[in-house]
């Protein structure tokens, strides 16, 4: 399947006995935008890392085109074209920069191939013998996002890509998920920047303490600035 | 692969209820004190010993989650100075047993220092390799006899007054020895000392930012562990008469843990309970034609994948269920 | 002291080394992948040795299809266990594997004692290495000189796999952070498994190569493991490289003190180990954490 879509129905996810996930609901249509915004500790990232198949124990359902994957392990969950690039990085310090990139297992032949990789972040091919962890905070978060670049995935989990980094950089990483978004990729992106991530986003679901309270489209983003403040909590 | 966080997933004491201990405490001295008119008081008061060189070990492990793959060199050297304390200098029990036991409370001072600063599979590794070097030392050294062992060990007096010879008097020097070490790992386990260790175990950095010096409360439930070892080893010496390298050897160090998990880990009496049933089965098994190495390995492989709770923690978990 | 003797024990040092190095190497990468402590890596070494002289006893298959066959069939005996024993330990703590692996060695070592006794079995060098080299100063048989070559090609052959070719970037990442790389559509379980194999084939390679030197028995290895054991702590716990440099200097250490001071040899390692841990713990090719 070219486009990925997903669609996770009552998701309850759980650290050992910790009960953080409640019942998360939420449509990311394929070939769309679709971003999760929320305070910290909202349960963002373990949403994401459940879609994954990285957390222990979770129940509901999580339909990727259609298959319930919510008891998959994670490297099957990726066979089936689904990256993910995590809020730490992830870039390994025992791997350089350019092992790091061809790390990612290949979904299919459809991905970006390396010279155009290199076209689109020039320092990654530059500093290919570097250790991996040397490279600044930027290049890492190219590194993260070029290398599932590679694999063909059509289905990216975003996991806060601009957090920490300077404007430029935060641009050229806007511009890379623009060209992802054109090419009718799917992305479901966690953004605390609001600004950045409303620009390109399809549609906003609100997390609070592990559920889904309110999803706004594109369309009423303006007209719903008052609320949306509040639910960031700014 | 990152090893492991401070905290340790080995099974946590369950709450003791105060009542009913007192009761089996009873029931317990009456089984100790009637023991060798129904089992051979030698192979009794033996046993006394790794029970209580089982206690000892899991001191260390049930409180601060470390598990020692060394503890052998304690029960071995204490077991070698004591013999040596009897036989070659005549000592009365009471003093080579006191021999022993700071003997091998020196030894876990220096083991300690060591190790201490490692967690989880480093600190066994490390533990086991220094356990080793005493292994070898004990065929260097002279007054070892290396093969062959410190034999004939004189039992002597206890107290000036009784001849251990006597079996009846051995048994219940050695039924003494082994009252007062578990009563001190009792004590030593539910007092503050040893709420800190637990806290330690559960949460060390936690603990560090309150200002507690962790390591040294590491470091000082680790040198008891040894002492009492030691204690064990060095009574061992006098009821079996003899002190050999299997004393100091890494299998009596799998052996202890082999106990203490059996019996049950996380509970005080478990190592007790692992100590009857190791020595038991090593004994009825002797005679069996059977592969003993082999059957006990198979019921450690069994104890660990399928019933980790150790004999004692499941009866006491099945207790708590009945409720 | 002649230099004869000196070269002698040298030689011999260096073949011990030899087999420290397999043995270290293949502790190392169980330990870093797994994060298990393999006390049975002494088993599979014996598994090699016997599986060899078993080759030859039962089915009359010489030296060159034990030496291919013995360690296979150890690694297939070792992904077995991983896959149904070991892998368990995974969601545990990680201390219980140490036990079980201590558990596995006395039930292994057990079985073989029981069915074959402890008494050494000879196993033939085989007649294409009989025979040696004359250098003047010393004789160097032919065989030792094939141990200690098979030994330091596997070894920086395994070296080279891990550090400079895909399947070893990909056991490096799962070493490093396994359910990342698990999510990057790598099956990280196929690779604990597969690396578990690679580190007791090399075991039960260095009991090949170790069978007509030292005779076959079942005990073989028994103490050897925790000579590992020091070897992967003063190299450090993870190190490939600290492994296998650690495994030969310490074989050739070992035979030049039993040269100078003969009841030293033993403890020599032990020695080092000490003063490893006084001044770098993390050992010397490790990485503090």
């Amino acid at each position: 399947m070219a486009e990925l879509s997903l669609a996770i129905s009552d998701l309850h996810a759980f650290y050992g006995d910790s009960h953080v996930l409640h019942g998360v609901t939420l449509d990311v249509p394929a070939g769309e935008v679709v971003t999760i915004v929320g305070r910290n500790g909202a349960g963002k990232t373990t949403t994401l890392r459940s879609i994954m198949g990285m957390i222990e124990k979770r129940t509901g359902s999580i339909n990727i085109c259609g298959q319930n994957v919510i008891a998959a392990p994670p490297e099957k969950i990726a066979r089936l074209g689904v990256a993910y690039v995590p809020e730490e990085r992830g870039i390994y310090a025992t791997l350089d920069v350019t092992e790091n990139l061809l790390l990612p297992r290949k979904v299919n032949d459809r991905g970006m191939s390396l010279e155009k990789i290199y076209e689109l972040f020039p320092n990654l091919h530059m500093r290919g013998h570097s250790q991996g962890t040397r490279l600044s905070g930027g290049e890492q978060q190219m590194l993260a996002i070029a290398r599932v670049l590679r694999t063909g995935s059509s289905l990216f989990l975003l996991d806060e890509p601009t957090e920490g980094l300077a404007p430029v950089i935060v641009q050229q990483i806007g511009k890379a998920i623009a060209l992802m978004k054109s090419q009718g990729h799917t992305i479901l992106l966690v953004e605390q920047n609001f600004r950045f991530a409303s620009k390109i986003t399809d549609r906003h679901y609100v997390m609070e303490r592990g559920r889904v309270i309110d999803m706004i489209p594109r369309a009423d983003v303006e007209k719903r600035a008052g609320q949306i403040q509040q639910y960031l909590g700014i | 692969m990152t090893t492991g966080a401070p905290t340790s997933n080995l099974p946590a004491s369950p709450v003791a209820t105060r009542g009913s201990g007192y009761a089996w405490y009873a029931l317990a001295l009456i089984v100790l004190a009637a023991a060798p008119f129904f089992i051979y008081p030698l192979f009794a008061a033996k046993v006394l010993c790794y029970c209580l060189f089982a206690c000892a070990f899991n001191l260390l492990l049930g409180t601060s989650g470390l598990l020692s793959f060394g503890h052998a060199a304690f029960f071995g050297s204490a077991a070698y100075i004591a013999g040596h304390a009897l036989k070659v200098w005549g000592l009365p029990f009471e003093l080579a047993a006191l021999l022993g036991t700071l003997t091998a409370a020196a030894l876990g001072f220096v083991f300690g220092a060591l190790s201490i600063r490692r967690q989880g599979l480093y600190f066994a590794m490390i533990t086991l390799a220094l356990a080793q070097m005493i292994y070898f030392m004990a065929f260097q050294l002279p007054f070892t006899h290396a093969e062959d062992g410190l034999t004939a060990v004189p039992r002597g007096k206890i107290l000036g007054l009784f001849d251990l010879n006597n079996l009846y008097v051995m048994y219940y020097t050695a039924v003494a020895v082994f009252v007062i070490g578990y009563l001190l790992i009792v004590r030593i386990t539910h007092s503050t000392f040893g709420q800190v260790l637990k806290a330690i175990r559960e949460n060390q950095p936690r603990m560090i930012s309150l200002g507690y010096s962790v390591n040294s409360y590491k470091l000082m439930v680790f040198i008891l562990s040894a002492a009492l070892s030691g204690l064990a080893g060095a009574t061992k010496t006098m009821v079996v008469q003899l002190a050999s390298t299997v004393d100091v050897h890494w299998a009596t160090s799998g052996d202890v843990a082999l106990m203490a998990l059996l019996g049950g880990v996380g509970t005080l009496f478990g190592p007790v309970a692992g100590g009857v049933i190791v020595e038991s089965l090593q004994f009825y098994l002797a005679d069996s034609g059977l592969p003993i190495q082999a059957v006990i390995g198979a019921i450690f492989v069994l104890c660990i994948l399928l019933f980790r709770q150790g004999v004692v923690g499941e009866l006491l978990r099945l207790r708590l269920k009945w409720r | 002291m002649s230099t004869q003797v000196l070269f002698g024990q040298l030689l011999i040092g260096l073949i011990n080394g030899s087999f420290y190095a397999l043995l270290a190497l293949g502790f190392a990468i169980i330990f870093g992948l797994l994060g298990i402590i393999n006390i049975a890596q002494g088993t599979f070494y014996m598994i090699g040795a016997f599986g060899a002289w078993m080759l030859l006893h039962y089915l009359g298959l010489g030296y060159w299809w034990g030496i291919v066959l013995a360690p296979v069939i150890a690694g297939i005996v070792g992904m077995t266990l991983e896959k149904t024993l070991i892998s368990r330990i995974y969601k545990i703590d990680h201390i219980y594997g140490l036990l079980l692996t201590y558990g596995l060695m006395m039930f292994i070592m057990g079985m073989f004692i029981y069915f074959f006794q402890t008494a050494p079995r000879p196993y033939p060098v085989p007649p294409e290495l009989t025979g040696g080299y004359n250098l003047g100063f010393m004789f160097v048989p032919k065989y030792r000189v094939w141990v200690v070559v098979v030994s330091v090609v596997f070894c920086f052959g395994t070296w080279y796999v891990i550090e400079k070719t895909p399947v070893g970037r990909n056991l490096r990442a799962a070493t490093e952070n396994p359910m990342l790389t698990r999510a990057l559509g790598i099956n990280v379980p196929a690779l604990l498994t597969l690396g578990f194999g690679v580190g007791v084939v090399l075991a039960g390679l260095a009991g090949v190569l170790a069978g007509p030197i030292y005779s076959v028995s079942p005990i073989m290895g028994g103490d050897l493991v925790i000579v590992v054991f020091a070897i992967v702590v003063v190299g450090g716990m993870q190190s490939i490289l600290g492994a296998i440099v650690t495994g030969l200097s310490l074989g050739v250490l070992e035979g030049l003190t039993k040269v100078f001071y003969a009841h030293g040899a033993n403890m020599v390692i032990f020695v080092i180990m000490f003063i490893v841990l006084l001044m770098k713990p993390a050992g010397l090719f490790g990485q503090e954490k």
